[in-house]
């Protein structure tokens, strides 16, 4: 398993158990979309955004706080091995 | 003392014309007070010559910006009111606000021009641009619906709120230069302000705590400092802002002041500026409101209440001190001394002091109606033998032994999420339009942070739908912030013995 993958599955856990209780989690794919279409509130992305920054020992710019970002489980894992990597704007 | 609103622009655009009147939170733009009054004159004049002005309403659909506060103030040296469209929401929303209220043109983001045209019935065929806003956004100004001038009463229409309505549409608030003026000159008299502040502005202008924002801070000659739409949702972002521009006065709702307290990382800054912070739109939680004046102790601050369609009708100043074992809210406070307080029983008679009672506010800053629902109207106000008209809240409170008016709860269904009026049965009504649904049911359920937004469904097949659908469906039907926060799905929904969906054992079956 590629480090992007294990990143998207873990998201996909947190946003279910954190979320979405109810879910068929099932429904939740790496594309959906999750801020843009009202899934995640303001409230639910800065929850995430926190999450993120803790699990991944990343920091996150404020700009990053949005659907260009973080609309879609896969666009969130993208965002986040980004600023892991060295030399990827992070720090 | 100034009869309308662009009177305060006109005052301190001559008294300070070189001072700065607004920037954007980033400091990138900004105008100065000779500047914003150039700005707004030159839309009031392109409005002139396609004959549209007094009498006339004009829907304002743009981000935040010094140009849409341009846009705003433009409109009223017109002598027209202004409509603000909310540019974030589903673009059906703000269709149907710019039709219900037949505006003679609206002032409109070019990217956003395409939606409303798809969604409303009047072509908003194009009259001339306005401005190249920086950053490139364009702002057009486009013909509307029309529809009759307003007549001038007693004072002149200034803007018209669109707040969540329970009959499934919004329906607009409106008030009069004479309204807003009262408001905002016992804010003068109540708060102690100056040329020298810089007043936030973080509610977006269709959100009525932006009238204290622009309008306060317009008397004064201080500096309105704009969070738009992004920042306004970036804790750590809006912190810095704060301290970094040197906001001395923040007005916003407990929410927002609240994700700042845990996500903003206040210690890292110096708010030796910040001396007055008002909230409102909710109830405080006093765990969160303690936490706040942990992190910042130097201000003053004050709970603001008051529905769209009074301003803000009462205050409570907090104390110094916030006991340690205390866990009840703070009261909402004394009505303001431009306003009169009634508390009443089912029949309109005053209750004895101490007693529950809906809270009746009459006086210089209520609106004059809802637009066009002259039945709705009438409902809202209780007009007392003597003729004064008194605006019936729907809050539910009670005077304490100290004379403050503590608030209990509500008479309807209509609850405050995130600052936001909320009509359940708006949601219910958006629910219902999904073709999958057969019965809606929405319910408000407290806990720590304010309340939660449950809704309970029944699909026609009787399965379990998904959740995800069912919220990205209510975003193209709803604001974000009226979106449920959970989806329930049943077979079909309890009923009472009448054959009414039971909302009680919906309640109990929710936790």
């Amino acid at each position: 398993m590629s480090d992007r993958e294990r990143i998207v599955g873990e998201v996909k856990g947190y946003l279910l158990e954190e979320f979405l209780p109810e879910e068929d989690p099932g429904s939740l794919t790496d594309d959906t979309s999750l801020v843009s279409s009202g899934v995640l509130d303001s409230i639910a992305l800065v929850k995430l955004v926190a999450h993120l920054e803790e699990t991944y020992g990343v920091e996150l710019e404020a700009h990053e706080m949005s659907a260009d970002y973080l609309d879609t489980p896969a666009m969130i894992a993208e965002t986040v091995e980004q600023r892991k990597e060295p030399g990827g704007g992070g720090g | 003392m100034s009869e309308r609103l662009d009177e305060l622009l006109a005052g301190s655009a001559e008294r300070w014309p070189e001072r700065p009147a607004v920037s954007s939170a980033d400091g990138e733009e900004r105008l100065t007070y000779h500047e914003l009054e150039r700005s707004a004159a030159s839309l009031r004049d392109a409005l002139a010559r396609h004959g549209i002005g007094t009498g006339d309403r004009i829907a304002v659909c743009a981000p935040k910006s010094p140009a849409s506060l341009a846009a705003v103030l433009g409109i009223l040296q017109a002598g027209a009111a202004y409509v603000p469209v909310d540019p974030t929401a589903p673009a059906a929303r703000g269709a149907y606000v710019i039709d219900d209220c037949g505006v003679a043109a609206a002032v409109v983001a070019a990217d956003l021009l395409a939606g409303l045209r798809e969604s409303g019935s009047s072509g908003l065929e194009g009259l001339e641009p306005w401005r190249e806003a920086p950053g490139g956004r364009a702002i057009e100004i486009v013909r509307g619906p029309g529809g009759e001038k307003a007549g001038a009463g007693e004072s002149p229409l200034a803007y018209v709120l669109y707040t969540s309505g329970s009959t499934g549409r919004p329906k607009g608030v409106v008030h009069t230069h004479a309204s807003a003026l009262s408001f905002v000159h016992w804010c003068a008299e109540t708060f102690n302000l100056s040329e020298a502040d810089r007043f936030s502005s973080h509610a977006p202008f269709h959100f009525d705590l932006s009238i204290f924002d622009l309008y306060v801070s317009l008397l004064h000659g201080g500096e309105i400092v704009l969070f738009g739409e992004e920042i306004s949702k970036q804790p750590t972002a809006m912190a810095a802002a704060i301290a970094e521009r040197g906001i001395s006065v923040w007005y916003s709702t407990p929410s927002v002041l609240r994700l700042m307290v845990e996500f903003g990382q206040l210690e890292a800054y110096d708010w030796a500026a910040l001396r007055l912070v008002l909230f409102a739109g909710e109830v405080f939680p006093v765990k969160h409101l303690r936490a706040l004046v942990e992190a910042w102790p130097a201000p003053r601050y004050f709970n603001l209440y008051g529905p769209t369609e009074t301003n803000v009708c009462t205050y409570f100043e907090v104390p110094e001190e916030i006991p340690a074992d205390r866990q009840n809210p703070f009261p909402i406070g004394r009505v303001c001394e431009n306003d009169l307080g009634r508390v009443v029983d089912e029949h309109g008679h005053p209750v004895a002091p101490g007693e529950e009672g809906e809270l009746l506010i009459a006086g210089g800053t209520v609106m004059r109606g809802y637009w066009n629902l002259p039945e709705r109207t009438a409902g809202a106000f209780h007009v007392d033998e003597e003729g004064t008209r008194w605006y019936r809240t729907g809050d539910l409170v009670r005077e304490t032994p100290g004379g403050d008016l503590l608030f209990v709860g509500r008479r309807d269904r209509m609850v405050k999420r995130r600052g936001y009026r909320v009509e359940l049965g708006e949601i219910e009504s958006a629910l219902y339009r999904h073709p999958e649904v057969v019965e809606a049911a929405v319910i408000a359920v407290p806990d720590e942070d304010g309340v939660r937004i449950e809704a309970f469904v029944s699909r026609t097949d009787g399965e379990k739908g998904s959740i995800i659908q069912m919220k990205t469906f209510c975003s193209k039907e709803l604001p974000l912030y009226m979106i449920p926060d959970r989806f329930h799905f049943r077979p079909s929904l309890p009923k009472t013995s009448t054959d009414k969906i039971d909302y009680q054992a919906l309640a109990g079956g929710a936790a």
